[in-house]
């Protein structure tokens, strides 16, 4: 997995790409650890996001409440599988996706 | 059937899903499909590397087995750690908001939802968690 990282103005964005799972999630934990302070508005940019376990969901359910708190969060760029992945586990009602 | 038996920790996932895709691969099957098995395979290999021989090591073993002329596909885990059926936990509530959700207890939601049936099974001293899905049709 890899993360580009753009922060403009409190904005942050970062792009996701590649497998989101037990061995990666925690770089990503650590990104929005070290980034998040004074951020409002975070996108989630998973366009080239593969694939998603439960491991990378509770990444994303530890930003959104972070974000919850802060500002914003929203996800963009998802594939229909990874979708799937949001609508079973009901992430789909926790998480804003565009 | 194929067999691959690795020490039981984390770091030894991608090895797994190399072994699992390899045998999918000659199924040709759907990238959804791949993806449902894959999440089923990282948590229940993920369970075993944290839970079954802590705080000792010790081995997993995966078999893949295609059967009716490819339709069914069967993954076998067995372990010889701590006896533990992951199937007996309650699922999830995942009607919860973000705040009330608690962090974890998903993985093994998730594989059910993704299998078409699991199993468990104590056996000669080993744990037998059996995946089972129809992946043609």
């Amino acid at each position: 997995m890899k993360i580009n990282k753009s922060l403009n103005d409190g904005k942050l964005k970062l792009e996701i790409i590649g497998r989101l799972d037990t061995l990666t999630a925690p770089e990503l934990d650590k990104e929005l650890k070290e980034t998040l302070t004074g951020v409002k508005e975070l996108e989630i940019a998973c366009n080239d996001l593969e694939y998603i376990s439960s491991a990378g969901l509770r990444v994303l359910l530890t930003a959104q409440k972070m974000m919850n708190a802060q500002g914003e969060m929203y996800i963009t760029g998802c594939s229909d599988d990874i979708l799937d992945i949001f609508e079973i586990t009901g992430f789909s009602q926790i998480l804003t996706v565009k | 059937m194929k067999e691959l038996t690795v020490l039981a920790k984390t770091d030894k996932l991608d090895e797994i899903m190399e072994f699992v895709n390899s045998e999918l691969e000659a199924a040709n099957c759907s990238m959804k499909v791949q993806m449902q098995v894959e999440l089923a395979v990282e948590e229940i290999f993920v369970n075993i590397a944290n839970y079954a021989y802590t705080p000792k090591e010790g081995t997993a073993t995966i078999s893949v087995d295609l059967t009716g002329d490819g339709a069914l596909l069967r993954i076998v885990f067995k372990d010889s750690g701590t006896p533990y059926d992951p199937l007996a936990k309650e699922d999830p509530d995942v009607t919860l908001s973000a705040q009330d959700r608690a962090i974890g207890g998903l993985g093994i939601f998730m594989t059910k939802k993704s299998m078409d049936n699991v199993s468990y099974e104590y056996k000669d001293g080993q744990n037998i968690l059996t995946l089972e899905k129809r992946i043609i049709g």
